[in-house]
């Protein structure tokens, strides 16, 4: 069939209905960042001046400090087990080397909740040290408060630090061994080596770590809650649930904002130089065999981080656990509505993300434009925006369509007023979706990429439409990019709390909400199962992303 | 004329421990090299030509025999010298560029001892060496592929290394630029006198550059070829 010279032309100007759908959700995630900029700069110039005068000082500098703070810790302890694992063999390394990765599975309020209990004056390890040096009660002696700055970076630091280690132990496995070679021809030793070449090299890669462990700073609601940390996102909360301004909460959002951009930037410059940082042959830094003294060092400094980042807070859970288990014989109704809240919550958000994940990523490489592939880097942004400021963001856009969904429903079916997203869990799972886009995105492009053009080429020439050719060739290869993406939105959905404070409906908890409220009360109950879970289903990607990393790097 | 030989490898074994086992890449291997001359060796994937020459810049521990260069006794069972201590030069299959160096910092990377005016002496009489002067501020991304090689190449010959390796040095350039690059690095390093030993399985780049083909199979030097100067001519 011939298609006329000007329809087809014509043709190519319209925008796909993929393209519309990119277009929608670009929309839906930028809505809340300017419906926020309306709301902070709309009122009276007043309230600027009580923000900036009582609430941002202290808010800004904790944030700061505490992002300071997070940023070295994760720095050192990440660099420097990425190091110790490439360039360096002593017993258990293979161990190591996964273990380091296990406290990606722990979220932050996990850590501060664990801890707050392990910690404690009246706990096991003050306990185990007094009675050690023979005092007999608490007054006699204590450990500094971890309700406290250097309480929290520690924390904070222990869990978040893999980000840093991941992404720096694959640029040593992949691209530091020839040039640390040539180095060495040129006459430097293996220490003047680290510093003139490994160090310089590591810095891009450590600066993509370092970025994700400070959005992940950024967001953290519950630690610094936990830890009486006064944050920007704690303020944010605050100044909406207590004291009900959301124009107020706005503002602070507004100026997070603007740090969440520079850290955007620092990422985006350190990948432009990482782009030509690879070099062509990939193999391995030689490790150098460790014996006797050197050797235990190696190991004890290995194992720091997974024990106190993840073996101790795991062992306190299921411990916890199974105390409570065994004097309740039973799991409450209300843990087990809560879970079933959180795993339909999360399964939902997961089909909706990568079905539009897929549609956005679909339209980005075959419309071919720029605006294609710019909707769907928009539509990826809300995986910066921190929970709580997203959250501030969509109440009003809910409002105002609850407002037109209920005249609607009212006007055609009759149904009286009601909230049908703020009041139902859809308004969580909408959040979620915008939250967790980069994910989908990210993971169905990644994958299209490894498909070469000529497949679908032959599958048009043996006569297959474009929709058959993507059924029969391409979702079959998509398949394991679109697995290990729905897996990571799963559980990163289990664990979300900020969002989910501000957006669930009356009387809906799910897991990480109950163990907020546990923790808040002070009662601790069941939160420990509750974390438990949580921390059981992040360690399903964790396994996995250790196998598929790690395994060909040995 | 044949003169003494500055590299003598004597019956060494090269390989790799796995569990338990140890597994031999390289076995009774001898070859000498004589000053000032370039030698090849040739042979398929995993015939073990790498790994002899990581071996002879030290990068591989020798299991039996021992390897000389100009009488010192660099590698042997258990004993080796330090990479950096040999003052034996290589050039990299993917080049081994710094990438956070520019191409002046890059060549002198090596000359670290050398006071700054002796350094940039150096580095300018190199880059004029290669014709490269006008890029002394570029970083290696910015480079061509055959300009890279040239960079490479002289950073590698910057601190006048007694012997310079080239591991499938011309591999990843196109055939046009890799038969210029070819006769031009033999020409420079014949005006510089630096002995050199170039890994390849390319036959026509060893016939274009070498005074001595070596060709290996299965880990064994099986043939070696003294090549007069009307050889490489042709």
């Amino acid at each position: 069939m011939t298609v006329p010279v000007q329809a087809a032309l014509s043709s190519t100007h319209r925008w796909p209905p993929s393209q519309w759908v990119a277009a929608c959700l670009a929309l839906c995630v930028l809505a809340p960042v300017l419906v926020l900029a309306a709301l902070a700069f709309s009122g009276e110039f007043g309230h600027w001046q009580n923000l900036l005068q009582h609430v941002l000082p202290v808010a800004v500098s904790n944030t700061a400090l505490l992002l300071l703070g997070v940023g070295v810790l994760t720095a050192l302890i990440g660099g420097g087990s990425a190091w110790l694992t490439s360039a360096y063999l002593f017993p258990t390394r293979k161990l190591v080397t996964w273990g380091l990765l296990l406290p990606l599975a722990v979220p932050t309020y996990i850590m501060a909740f664990a801890y707050l209990d392990v910690l404690h004056p009246l706990g096991p390890v003050q306990t185990l040290i007094r009675d050690l040096l023979g005092y007999t009660s608490a007054r006699q002696f204590r450990l500094p408060d971890l309700r406290s700055m250097p309480g929290a970076i520690m924390l904070l630091g222990l869990v978040l630090y893999p980000y840093v280690y991941l992404s720096v132990r694959v640029m040593f496995m992949t691209q530091a061994a020839s040039l640390l070679e040539a180095a060495r021809t040129l006459g430097c030793s293996r220490r003047e080596a680290f510093w003139r070449i490994i160090v310089p090299l590591a810095r891009p890669a450590m600066a993509v770590g370092l970025s994700l462990v400070l959005l992940e700073t950024l967001n953290d609601i519950g630690a610094s809650e936990f830890l009486g940390i006064q944050t920007m996102t704690i303020s944010i909360y605050t100044t909406w649930i207590t004291r009900s301004n959301l124009q107020g909460a706005a503002q602070i959002a507004i100026v997070m904002l603007a740090v969440v951009t520079f850290l955007i930037y620092m990422e985006r410059y350190a990948r432009r130089r990482q782009r030509y940082a690879i070099t062509q042959r990939m193999h391995p830094i030689q490790p150098v065999q460790l014996r006797g003294l050197p050797a235990l060092v190696a190991m004890l400094l290995g194992w720091f981080p997974i024990v106190a980042g993840f073996i101790i807070p795991f062992w306190f859970l299921v411990n916890e656990s199974f105390k409570r288990l065994s004097s309740l014989q039973a799991i409450s109704a209300e843990l087990l509505k809560a879970t079933w809240n959180t795993l339909s919550v999360s399964l939902t958000a997961t089909v909706v993300t990568l079905a539009f994940g897929l549609v956005i990523a679909w339209s980005a490489r075959y419309a071919r434009s720029g605006t294609a592939r710019l909707l769907a880097r928009c539509s990826s942004l809300g995986y910066a925006i921190p929970g709580t400021v997203l959250a501030t963001g969509l109440l009003i856009p809910y409002s105002w369509l609850d407002r037109i969904i209920s005249s609607v429903m009212n006007t055609l079916a009759g149904i009286p007023p009601q909230l049908f997203i703020m009041g139902s869990a859809a308004g969580i799972v909408c959040a979620y979706t915008l939250r967790f886009m980069a994910i989908s995105v990210g993971s169905v492009e990644s994958g299209l990429a490894r498909i070469p053009p000529s497949l679908e080429q032959a599958s048009r020439s043996l006569g297959h439409s474009a929709f058959q050719s993507f059924v029969r060739v391409h979702f079959p290869l998509l398949r394991p990019a679109l697995g290990a993406a729905a897996l990571l939105i799963f559980v990163d959905a289990m664990k979300e709390l900020s969002a989910t404070l501000l957006l669930r409906p009356l009387n809906f908890e799910t897991l990480s909400t109950w163990l907020y409220a546990e923790a808040a009360r002070g009662t601790y109950d069941e939160g420990a199962i509750a974390a438990l879970i949580i921390v059981f289903a992040g360690l399903i990607p964790v396994i996995l992303l250790a196998r598929t990393q790690l395994k060909a790097n040995y | 004329m044949s003169t003494l030989p500055i590299l003598q490898i004597n019956n060494v074994r090269l390989g790799y421990k796995q569990g338990r086992d140890f597994k031999t890449v390289v076995d009774d291997f001898s070859m000498q090299v004589p000053a000032g001359e370039i030698a090849c060796l040739l042979g398929p994937s995993g015939c073990g030509k790498t790994t002899v020459l990581r071996a002879i810049a030290g990068f591989e521990p020798v299991y039996a025999g021992r390897i000389l260069l100009e009488d010192q006794v660099l590698s042997e069972f258990d004993r080796m010298v330090e990479p950096e201590h040999r003052r034996i030069g290589m050039m990299f299959q993917d080049y081994a560029l710094f990438p956070h160096l520019t191409v002046e910092q890059n060549i002198g990377f090596g000359l670290r001892k050398a006071r700054p005016e002796q350094r940039r002496q150096r580095v300018d009489e190199l880059l004029a060496l290669v014709r490269l002067s006008d890029l002394r501020e570029r970083y290696p991304h910015e480079l061509s592929g055959g300009q890279q090689q040239r960079v490479a190449l002289i950073r590698s010959l910057a601190p006048a290394p007694r012997l310079l390796l080239l591991d499938e040095a011309f591999s990843n350039l196109d055939t046009e630029i890799r038969q210029k690059l070819v006769v031009e690095v033999r020409s420079i390093l014949k005006q510089s006198g630096i002995s050199a030993i170039l890994v390849t399985h390319n036959l026509e780049e060893a016939q274009a550059i070498a005074d001595h083909i070596g060709t290996m199979k299965d880990g064994q030097l099986c043939a070696w070829q003294r090549r007069t100067q009307a050889d490489i001519a042709a």
